[in-house]
């Protein structure tokens, strides 16, 4: 037994703890002690969960470094990582320092703040690492208190609205998940992922309330499901919260909406619809391909008239979250490895558009795309990594979002010729939006007065991004570390996938 | 044998002679500083007592000829009734001297109401339920209307009392009619009497209108129409004993009534129950959205609690019950911590309860607000505060016994009820500005707020460690 997992899950909340109760008193000293007590941890954070990547042995398949616990009333403690989850826990330790550093212009309660966001990381670990899915719920449900709070406190304008919306949105599809997740403990008589996985839940059609149920329990428990993940994803018609949300949040709230929670989504449905609802899952595949497919398309066609450059990022990642939702859904090995390359790879790529965004608004306080223009002319660095990450957005080879819509692409292309084909005409709408956006802000005349006397990145700007672009970079070229990584853990679900289908 | 009876009886006992002394020395003494120790006096005996029925061996034990029984079931309801009545004397004291309230008859009447209960929850024959019930119900008409100088506690007591003795009327009317088709009104015979006869409509009626008295009593729709009133009107002290003690012991006798005498009729009251909880559920989120008042909105939430802690009966099971127990148990300390703070909510010197008022309260007292926030979220059943556990626990009995279709709506009242909990939160850290609430808070307050606020928190590692103990209670309840 090993007690690594449960380490770096509780790791932030011991610094949450260290904050608020040594860090009293507000003033300039305390708020640096805040910023620095908060960047250490979770640079900590990232360096154990190193250690779980050392320890982790990818070709084997079964969860590893599990720990179990009792708790109370027929409930467990039960975390434990296999190739998919190991990712997402790395992909959050690894963002979180990326989100402290680039929350040092965060001036007001910048105590609380950092208490937030610690306390969401260790939420966010857990709801990766856990193999109880009553215990999966409680952390998938509890990080909405602090992004609520994260995004009412330090939001914009219209904050209120957004983080209300947010949190109903979310909670209205998570109840029904809860549910679901009840009558599953009373039909398997376990709450243990691990069991669940390989227990076969009845596909016998039914007649609920004189409506006919086709695939029955299978049917009704993965739309339950379902409910909770799509609108977490976000898919459309489910994802209007997510514009709303991401505007109003501060920088380093939208980075971690996009780089982790959105991921948390796809992640359900790997690790419940899929294993545990093969039928149903086939069941719903075309309509999962109509709604990825709208989503790109659709949301593509909305973020080309946006006036706000965080409510257009926010569209552009409801597109690509369509590319995962469709290969998650294809079954196959390249469909669901490329999709869940493409969270990650939408991870460090929507974060570093978020931060891109961010870098302009804490100097002129405003996200309207027409306040700018020829930005090229002060800020050559920054242009040039906007353009970077502009490119790795829109898909082009040699980054990893390549990597990932190629992938998904190919994985839906052998089970739906029309599917990759609507959702191919996604990566030229990308483009389209991408680009434009880009000579919007940054070619042009330098003209508005407002402008002429910005900095470009400051060090600690540019050393947030560089990690980032060379992440981008390397896993566009060198893809296998994170292929071999997870491959064996895709490859059982893909064979128990097709030994039903 | 009178003996005996005498002795298993006697905290009740002990407590009715306390409650006479309490008047007569109020009376006599006639000065304010009395006043404030017999109210001391009246929390340490609440301890006292309870410390007793702690320290008796749990065993069912039949008094006065079966009119009473004790056991594990009552010994639990009657613990944590006894100490939530003694800690809201002592949190209610500091209000109560602000508006020169603090008279000896709040005390004599809390101990007699409190022998109700007491009464109520181990009575085990509808005339001791009668007798217990009407003796609590008595107590809390008057300390409804307690502030008379107030129009609006007055017509709260009045109120109360005209729709409480309708409501005992009904009850009283249901109870002859069991009595008339069974010819008994001892729990366990009328059990017995309908197993060996089936349920005759005689008895199903009586059955009928003794769940509508029952109905109001813990305030469920639609008998619910006074609780808003009520809780708004009386003084803020005597809505907290009103939103927590009362609302034990009525589910604890409902329960008993329930499962006891007509634990053969199962099928009949389920029926009804489902409607009662759908509609308390439902009426109680949705109604409290549109209050401003935080007293009203108190009621709607407490009138939603017990449409889920009436899910729990509903299902029939001794996995049910525990359910329930547990889900009261967290229900009442969440709401000691948001009455310990609404009684001090005050803008220089005046009691004010409109919810607007908890504007920007976090820059009052960044803690306090704290507190009250985690409770707020605990009371909408968020994780991974305790009140999500109570739910959890509440809705997994309902769907082992395959209530799913109730469960479903168990879900979404909670999420409408969310968004005024939510909303209340909101106000505290980022309302508008407006006049802020006053800082002072005494001392009693700020513990249990604190407590409060730690418990929900650290409640859902070991859920206060009751819950092995509870699920005992009720698996030897239901026999």
């Amino acid at each position: 037994m090993t007690y690594l997992l449960s380490l770096v899950m509780f790791l932030p909340l011991v610094g949450a703890f260290v904050l608020a109760v040594f860090v009293t008193a507000n003033g300039q000293k305390t708020n640096q002690s805040a910023r620095a007590t908060a960047l250490f941890t979770s640079v900590a954070t990232f360096l154990v969960s190193l250690v779980i990547l050392l320890k982790f042995d990818a070709s084997d398949t079964e969860f590893q470094l599990v720990e179990e616990y009792t708790w109370i009333a027929g409930l467990n403690y039960r975390v434990g990582v296999d190739g998919i989850s190991v990712l997402f826990v790395i992909l959050t330790t690894a963002v979180m320092p990326l989100v402290f550093a680039s929350s040092l212009k965060i001036e007001s309660r910048v105590k609380e703040y950092m208490i937030c966001f610690l306390v969401l990381e260790t939420m966010m670990i857990g709801v990766f690492c856990s193999l109880d899915i009553i215990m999966f719920y409680v952390l998938f449900e509890s990080g909405l208190i602090p992004m609520f709070i994260i995004i009412g406190v330090w939001g914009g304008k219209e904050k209120v609205y957004a983080a209300f919306k947010f949190f109903l949105y979310t909670l209205l599809g998570s109840i029904l998940m809860l549910i679901a997740m009840l009558v599953i403990w009373f039909e398997a008589g376990t709450t243990d992922i691990r069991q669940l996985i390989n227990y076969n839940f009845s596909y016998d059609s039914f007649y609920f309330f004189s409506v006919y149920i086709p695939g029955g329990l299978q049917t009704l428990l993965w739309l339950a499901f379902f409910a909770s993940f799509a609108v977490k994803m976000p898919m459309w018609p489910f994802h209007t919260w997510l514009p709303d949300a991401h505007v109003q949040a501060p920088t380093g709230g939208s980075v971690v909406l996009a780089a982790i929670l959105l991921k948390m989504g796809g992640y359900g449905f790997l690790r419940f619809n899929l294993p545990m609802f093969p039928n149903a899952s086939m069941l719903f595949q075309d309509l999962v391909f109509l709604l990825s497919v709208v989503a790109i398309v659709y949301t593509s066609l909305v973020a080309l008239r946006q006036t706000d450059m965080k409510k257009l990022i926010a569209y552009s990642s409801v597109a690509h979250m369509g590319f995962v939702t469709m290969g998650i859904f294809s079954m196959n090995q390249q469909g669901i490895d490329g999709a869940i390359f493409q969270m990650l790879s939408h991870g460090f790529i929507s974060a570093a558009l978020f931060l891109i965004v961010g870098v302009v608004y804490e100097r002129l306080h405003t996200r309207q795309i027409e306040a700018y223009g020829g930005l090229v002319v002060r800020m050559p660095l920054y242009a040039l990594i906007f353009m970077f990450f502009t490119m790795a957005n829109i898909g082009l080879p040699g980054t990893s979002g390549f990597v990932g819509e190629f992938l998904t692409l190919i994985g839906v292309f052998q089970v739906s010729i029309f599917t990759a084909l609507g959702a191919a005409s996604g990566v030229v709408l990308s483009a389209a939006y991408g680009l434009w956006l880009y000579r919007r802000v940054v070619f042009g005349d330098l003209i508005k007065e407002s402008l002429k006397q910005l900095d470009d990145l400051t060090f600690r700007e540019r050393w947030v991004f560089y990690p980032l672009i060379g992440l981008t970079l390397f896993l566009g070229i060198f893809p296998s570390p994170v292929l071999s990584l997870i491959g064996p853990s895709v490859a059982s679900l893909v064979i128990k996938l097709s030994m039903l289908g | 044998m009178l003996i005996d009876s005498l002795v298993a009886l006697s905290p009740e006992i002990m407590l009715s002679i306390y409650s006479m002394v309490v008047v007569m020395v109020g009376v006599f003494s006639k000065t304010k500083s009395m006043d404030v120790s017999l109210l001391w006096l009246s929390c340490l005996m609440f301890c006292f007592i309870s410390l007793i029925i702690a320290l008796t061996e749990p065993s069912d034990i039949y008094a006065f000829n079966g009119a009473f029984k004790l056991d594990g079931f009552s010994q639990f309801f009657k613990i944590v009734i006894l100490l939530s009545s003694g800690l809201i004397l002592a949190m209610s004291k500091d209000y109560l001297s602000r508006y020169n309230l603090l008279n000896f008859e709040y005390s004599a009447l809390i101990c007699l109401s409190v022998v109700g209960m007491m009464i109520m929850v181990s009575a085990s024959n509808l005339m001791a339920v009668y007798l217990g019930l009407e003796l609590q119900s008595l107590s809390l008409y008057v300390i409804a209307a307690f502030r008379r100088d107030s129009l609006k506690s007055t017509e709260a007591g009045l109120k109360y009392f005209v729709l409480g003795a309708l409501s005992s009327g009904l009850f009283l009317y249901g109870a002859s009619l069991v009595y008339g088709f069974t010819g008994t009104t001892g729990f366990e015979e009328i059990s017995g009497v309908i197993l060996d006869e089936g349920l005759s409509t005689g008895v199903l009626f009586g059955l009928i209108f003794i769940l509508g008295g029952m109905a109001f009593k813990v305030s469920a729709v639609p008998f619910h129409m006074w609780t808003p009133d009520v809780y708004e009107g009386s003084p803020t002290p005597v809505t907290t004993f009103f939103a927590i003690v009362p609302k034990l012991a009525a589910i604890a006798m409902l329960a008993r009534l329930l499962f006891v005498p007509f634990g053969n009729a199962i099928s009949e009251w389920q029926q009804i129950l489902v409607f009662l909880s759908i509609s308390s559920m439902l009426i109680g989120s949705i109604a409290a959205i549109g209050q401003s008042n935080i007293k009203r909105l108190m009621a709607y939430s407490s009138i939603s609690h017990i449409g889920f802690a009436l899910i729990g009966l509903t299902v029939g099971s001794s996995e049910g019950l525990s359910a329930v127990i547990i889900y009261m148990f967290i229900y009442v300390i969440a709401n000691f911590g948001v009455f310990a703070f609404i009684l001090n909510m005050q803008r220089d010197g005046v009691s004010v309860t409109d919810i607007s008022s908890l504007s920007l309260y976090s820059r009052v007292n960044s803690i306090r607000a704290f507190c009250l926030s985690l409770i707020i979220l605990s009371l909408a059943g968020l994780p991974p505060l305790v009140g999500f556990f109570g739910k959890v626990f509440i809705f997994k009995a309902a769907i082992n016994s395959g209530f799913v279709p109730l469960v479903i709506v168990g879900g979404l009242s909670s999420v409408i009820g969310a968004f005024y909990y939510l909303r209340m939160v909101y106000l505290i850290y980022f309302g508008e500005v407006s006049d802020r609430l006053g800082g002072s808070m005494p001392f009693i307050n700020q513990v249990v707020l604190t407590t409060s606020a730690i418990a929900v928190t650290l409640g859902s590692i070991n859920l206060f460690g009751i819950q092995g103990f509870v699920s005992v209670i009720s698996t030897t309840f239901l026999g």
